[in-house]
C-alpha cells in the first residue's frame, strides 16, 4: 500500500465547552474514495473543514498531504479542491467569472483559468451556460458548478461536504457518474454524506462517526458482511409479539434489530424456510426480504436510523 | 477581493453610481440654493459654494461605510463568499483587506465625481482641489474601518441601522458640513476632533476653497491616527466571528 496522504491521530476539535470531535484516528490513501459517514451534528463537516484547513484543530496532529495542517494552511489549500455544503458560489458572477476569479485566489494566470474552466465546464456539462449569472442556474447545476470550481486549481484531493444534499434523484445519478469518473482518473477523493446509498455507491472505504467518535470503519461491503450478512428481513408485529417470534427464530437468525414495531431479522444466507414459517403467525402484518445495506449497519450501531426520523 | 469586487462593479456600477450621485447633489441643490437664499453668506462664500466640499466627503463616507457594513455583510453572511475564499490558500485578514480597499476605492470615486460636479458648477476656487483624492483615500480607509468593525460584531444585518443612526448620521450632522462647528457649545467642538469626517470636511474646505496651511497637516495626521488605531480590529473580529 501506499504511503496515506492524509493522517490524523488523536484530532479533536472543541466549541467552546462542546467537544465535536473527540480524539479520532485515520487514514486517508491516494486514490480512494473515503466517506465519511454520520447524522447530523456528527462532526462530519468539522472533520474535513479541519481538513481542508479552515478550522484549526483544537488538539491532536493532522498531516495533509505530508505537510501539517496546524503550520502549512496555505500551501495545503494551494493543493486542495473544496465542494462545500452550501455550494457558496459568487451569485453576482456569472458561472465562467466564478471559476477565472476562484482560480485568481491561487495565484493561477487568467488565459491558463479560462481554458482550464472551459475544460471543466465541458466536463461538468454546463458549457452552455457559462455567461449565465450563477443566480439562475437549477440546483444540480450549481452543485456541478461548485464541483468545477474545487477542481480549477488541478486539485491531489477533493474534498466534498455533502454532495448531493437537497437534490433531486436524476441530479444525485449526475454528480455520482461525474465522482464516479474522477476517480477513475485516479484523483483521491474525500466526501461526507448521511444517505448511506451514497456512500455505498461511490466509497471504497469509510467510517461512521457519530457524536465526535468513531464508531466503525471498513469497505461498505465488509462492514455489511461483518455486522449483518447477506440478507435482512424486516418484519412488521405488535410490540408484545416480538419476544415470542425472537425466542422461536434464535436459531435461524445471525442477529436482530428492533425500531418501534419493526423487526429486522438478519440472515447470512436467502432463508425461505424462515419467510414461510413467519408467514404462519397472523399477527405480522407485513414482511419483505432484501439485501443488507449500509443503513443496517448504522441501525444496528447506533440504534437509530441515520436522518434521525425513523 | 478586491479584483472580484471590482469585476461585479463593473456590471453594476450604472445603477450604483446615480444612487449614490443623486443623493448628495440634491443634498446639494436642497440646502444650497433652497436654504442658502436665507443664509447669504457665511465665512465670505455663497452658501451653496461653503457645503460643496463637505458634500465631497460626506458622500466619501456614505459610500465607504456602507460598502464595508452592508455590502460586506451580505457577501460574508448570506453569499459566503468569505468562506469559499478563505478555504481557497486566501487568509481571512486578506479577504477583509479586499473588502476595505474595495471600499475606499468607492469612497474615492464618488468622492471624486462629486468634485468633478462641483466643479462644473463653478464651485471650486482652487487647484488644490487636485488633492481631494488622497484626502478620500484616508477618510474612505477611516470609514471602511468603523463599517468592517461594526460588520465583525453584529448579528443580523438589521443591526446596521443603529450604526447609521447612532455613528454616521450624526457625523453627517455635527462634522461641520452644512454650518461651521465653531457655533456649537465647546463639547460639541472637542468632540468633532474625534470625527473622521469633520478632519476631511476641513481638509477638503480648504483644498477646494484654496485656504492651505501648515495646520491641515494637523487634520490629516489625525484622519491617519484614527485609521492606525482602528486598523488591527476588523480582522481580529472577523476571525473571530467565523470561528477560525
Amino acid at each position: 500500500m501506499p504511503d496515506p496522504i492524509v493522517i490524523a491521530k488523536q484530532l479533536t476539535k472543541n466549541y467552546g465547552s462542546l467537544q465535536a470531535v473527540k480524539g479520532i484516528d485515520f487514514n486517508i490513501y491516494p486514490g480512494q474514495c473515503f466517506g465519511i459517514l454520520g447524522p447530523n451534528g456528527a462532526g462530519k463537516t468539522t472533520t474535513v473543514a479541519m481538513l481542508y484547513c479552515f478550522l484549526p484543530l483544537t488538539g491532536g496532529k493532522l498531516e495533509v498531504l505530508g505537510m501539517d495542517a496546524k503550520s502549512q494552511q496555505r500551501q495545503i489549500k494551494q493543493r486542495l479542491g473544496i465542494v462545500p455544503q452550501d455550494n457558496n458560489l459568487d451569485q453576482e458572477l456569472t458561472v465562467l467569472e466564478n471559476l477565472v476569479i476562484y482560480a485568481s485566489y491561487f495565484e493561477i494566470k487568467k488565459k491558463d483559468a479560462e481554458k482550464k474552466a472551459l475544460e471543466l465546464l465541458s466536463f461538468f456539462n454546463i458549457m452552455e451556460k457559462k455567461d449565465v449569472d450563477v443566480e439562475f442556474l437549477s440546483g444540480g447545476m450549481k452543485r456541478r458548478l461548485a464541483l468545477a470550481r474545487g477542481l480549477i486549481n488541478t486539485p491531489d484531493m477533493l474534498i466534498l461536504d455533502e454532495p448531493t444534499t437537497g437534490l433531486d434523484p436524476e441530479a444525485r445519478h449526475m454528480i455520482w457518474q461525474h465522482l464516479r469518473l474522477l476517480k477513475q482518473q485516479g484523483l483521491t477523493i474525500v466526501l461526507t454524506t448521511h444517505y448511506l446509498d451514497e456512500a455505498s455507491h461511490l466509497c471504497d472505504h469509510l467510517f461512521i462517526i457519530d457524536q465526535g467518535e468513531i464508531i466503525e470503519r471498513g469497505s461498505p461491503l465488509t462492514l455489511v458482511e461483518r455486522h449483518i450478512g447477506k440478507y435482512v428481513l424486516e418484519v412488521e408485529l405488535p410490540e408484545e409479539k416480538q419476544e415470542l417470534v425472537l425466542t422461536e427464530l434464535a436459531a435461524e437468525i445471525y442477529g436482530h434489530q428492533l425500531l418501534g414495531s419493526t423487526l429486522f431479522l438478519y440472515m447470512r444466507d436467502e432463508n425461505q424456510a424462515l419467510i414461510n414459517r413467519l408467514q404462519e403467525y397472523p399477527f405480522i402484518s407485513y414482511q419483505l426480504q432484501r439485501p443488507a445495506n449500509l443503513e443496517d449497519v448504522f441501525l444496528k450501531l447506533t440504534g437509530k436510523g441515520l436522518l434521525g426520523h425513523e | 477581493m478586491l479584483w472580484r469586487n471590482i469585476v461585479v462593479f463593473k456590471k453594476t456600477w450604472l445603477t450604483n453610481m446615480t444612487f449614490y450621485f443623486v443623493e448628495p447633489l440634491l443634498y446639494l441643490s436642497a440646502m444650497g440654493l433652497g436654504l442658502g437664499a436665507f443664509i447669504g453668506e457665511i465665512d465670505g462664500t455663497s452658501y451653496i459654494q461653503y457645503i460643496a466640499p463637505g458634500i465631497i466627503a460626506s458622500s466619501a463616507m456614505w459610500a465607504a461605510a456602507s460598502e464595508s457594513t452592508y455590502g460586506s455583510f451580505v457577501k460574508m453572511h448570506f453569499q459566503k463568499i468569505y468562506h469559499a475564499m478563505v478555504a481557497a490558500p486566501l487568509y481571512i485578514e486578506e479577504v477583509v483587506a479586499g473588502e476595505i480597499l474595495y471600499a475606499v476605492f468607492k469612497a474615492v470615486i464618488y468622492g471624486s465625481i462629486i468634485l468633478l460636479v462641483i466643479t462644473a458648477f463653478g464651485l471650486v476656487a482652487s487647484p488644490w482641489a487636485l488633492l481631494t483624492p488622497l484626502v478620500l483615500v484616508l477618510a474612505g480607509f477611516a470609514f471602511a474601518l468603523l463599517g468592517m468593525i461594526w460588520t465583525g460584531l453584529v448579528p443580523k444585518i438589521d443591526s446596521f441601522s443603529f450604526f447609521f443612526t447612532l455613528i454616521i448620521t450624526p457625523m453627517f450632522l455635527f462634522s461641520g458640513v452644512f454650518f461651521p462647528i465653531e457655533g456649537l457649545p465647546g463639547f460639541v467642538q472637542v468632540a468633532a476632533w474625534f470625527l473622521p469626517l469633520y478632519h476631511a470636511v476641513v481638509l477638503l474646505r480648504s483644498l477646494v476653497f484654496g485656504n492651505v496651511d501648515v495646520f491641515l497637516l494637523v487634520h490629516a495626521a489625525a484622519l491617519v491616527l484614527i485609521i492606525i488605531l482602528l486598523y488591527p480590529y476588523p480582522q481580529r473580529l472577523m476571525r473571530k466571528r467565523l470561528g477560525i
